[in-house]
């Protein structure tokens, strides 16, 4: 049985997405920026996209900038606000330590050309803290950034009290929403947000596209210099294509939410609730706060890349947090911020679950992984020792 | 491309000679949890001085476990002193290839068999050079084998 079960990595390009945009590659092919009419109706197309998304978000449509993904609108958001700051004399950023790479590597960027960068805990539960937020403020803070749901554990952070607060101090707020947009209700007028960041291929809609929603009077700068496209702010020829299929998939994903995390929520908590049962396992970040698919845990004494090739092999697609699947030496910066040991974060488990899934390859999981956890602990001189009593169980 | 080779996932797949050894004459154990791999490398040696068996225990990656099943295939039947001979390029050769950020777990896999070793001298108190038995301790800061 084959079991797509990464959904947070990447998803399914839907056939509403896929049929919304195959005119756009085959009959009406031309540059938006043309002239003559031929042209004018990718240009209509891409209207009608902004409008969708915008709606989507509770947007204007004219607070909408396509880019190439959540990556290109995290930095651009970050770096507008940046350099919005410094003008002003303000160079103190705010973040927190579970962040996607996008915004965590931005920063690093900016603190190496002399800006400040506070990044807050996330504590035990994944939960960042208004509270802490509140403490970091300083006077020359130019952006507070807070990803709306984190990407590895699935926590949803408190946005619309981190928006009044930043509204309040007067500090430009943005959050990552890539792994919340299409999955849960997202309104930027009632979750005080300025820039929020979205990808499209997380929803169902192809790779290579996303936007960034910046709330009128919130300034943003270029990062892509060239072309007056996306009203001077983005310059290349837009992905006209990419954009209608992504505002088809938000607006498909957007209108059969309800019914989509009725599905998913049985499948999610089955694999807790089963995949627990495993001895001396943990579940990652809260669950009261959490999205719909992503399950995150650990499983003492063994590693994660051998867990995923093995699960592999039984046709489960899953990922891990693990130093070998991190492509670093340490293992997942976001499961050692929610505190957990190295050795323990070595043996971490994702599995994101979306509304194509079934209960038949949840079963399947559940059958597969504690076969698995057992095989590999029983070859790790780890799992030996912790069961002989010589080393001390974490978890 | 695969991440692995094919012989690499064979090994994975099939590990050789795992498990272990009750009443093994050495037992050698490298690496460390904190960075995601362990290696326990467990020898019977015969009157000879030749290595009659060989199994291991593995904490860590594809690549890990892999290469503790080759070292394993490759000392097995031969004496201790061609087992010390054992590089971890060989190993490496063994598997087709390791990708390059993997190729710590061969040095691993090295190591392992010289621990051994050297656990099998202690126990039957046979001088060595120390210098030849240095294991350099991994630690947070990332494998020093790379």
């Amino acid at each position: 049985m084959f079991v797509y079960a990464d959904n947070a990595a990447t998803t399914s390009v839907s056939k509403t997405a896929l049929d919304a945009m195959l005119p756009y590659l085959t009959d009406y092919y031309g540059n938006p920026s043309s002239l003559y009419a031929f042209g004018q109706k990718a240009t209509e197309a891409l209207t009608q996209a902004r409008e969708d998304i915008a709606a989507c978000l509770n947007a204007d449509p004219k607070e909408i900038y396509f880019t190439s993904g959540g990556s290109e609108a995290d930095n651009q958001a970050i770096i507008s606000a940046a350099r919005n700051g410094a003008k002003k004399g303000k160079k103190h950023l705010i973040s927190t330590k579970f962040e996607h790479h996008a915004v965590l590597h931005t920063l690093k960027r900016l603190e190496k050309e002399g800006f400040e960068v506070t990044l807050v805990d996330v504590h035990e539960d994944g939960i960042v803290r208004v509270e802490d937020i509140e403490a970091a403020i300083r006077p020359d803070t130019a952006l507070v950034t807070v990803m709306f749901a984190n990407n590895e554990i699935g926590t949803v952070q408190p946005i619309t009290e981190i928006g009044a607060l930043c509204r309040e101090k007067k500090i430009p707020f943005h959050t990552d929403a890539v792994q919340a947009a299409g999955h849960m209700p997202i309104d930027v007028k009632a979750m005080n947000i300025d820039m929020l960041s979205i990808s499209g291929h997380k929803f169902h809609a192809p790779k290579g596209v996303g936007a960034l929603y910046a709330r009128k009077g919130v300034l943003i700068s270029n990062i892509i210099d060239g072309g007056a496209q996306e009203r001077g702010k983005r310059a290349g020829t837009e992905n006209v294509a990419g954009i209608v299929a992504m505002a088809a998939a938000l607006k498909e994903s957007v209108a059969h939410m309800e019914e989509n995390t009725a599905k998913i929520i049985p499948m999610r908590d089955k694999l807790f609730a089963e995949l627990s049962k495993i001895p001396h396992s943990k579940i990652n970040g809260s669950l009261e706060h959490h999205v719909p698919g992503t399950v995150n845990m650990c499983f003492e004494g063994i590693e994660g890349e051998s867990l995923l090739l093995m699960l592999d092999d039984q046709g489960i697609c899953a990922s891990s947090g693990s130093a070998c699947t991190s492509g670093s030496l340490d293992p997942s910066h976001v499961l050692l911020a929610i505190g957990l040991p190295h050795e323990v974060a070595h043996g971490s488990l994702r599995l994101s679950i979306g509304e194509y899934n079934t209960m038949e390859q949840i079963d399947h999981i559940i059958e597969v992984v504690p076969q698995v956890v057992e095989y590999l602990r029983n070859m790790s001189p780890v799992w030996d020792e912790l069961q002989k009593g010589e080393r001390a169980h974490l978890i | 491309m695969a991440l692995y080779s094919e012989k690499v996932m064979e090994h994975f797949r099939n590990p050789h000679n795992m498990g272990k050894i009750e009443d093994a004459d050495g037992i050698g154990e490298v690496g460390n949890a904190k960075c995601g791999d362990i290696m326990r490398m467990y020898i019977k040696v015969d009157d000879e001085g030749v290595i009659t068996d060989c199994k291991f225990n593995t904490f860590g990656c594809g690549s890990a476990i892999a290469t503790s099943s080759m070292a394993t295939d490759l000392i097995i039947g031969k004496p201790i002193e061609e087992a010390l001979q054992l590089s971890n390029k060989a190993v490496v050769e063994a598997l087709d290839g390791l990708p390059t950020h993997k190729i710590h777990c061969s040095v691993l896999a090295e190591q392992a068999v010289r621990a051994a070793v050297k656990d099998y001298y202690d126990r039957k108190g046979i001088e060595y050079n120390a210098e030849d038995f240095v294991f350099p301790e991994e630690d947070e800061h990332g494998h020093v084998a790379e």
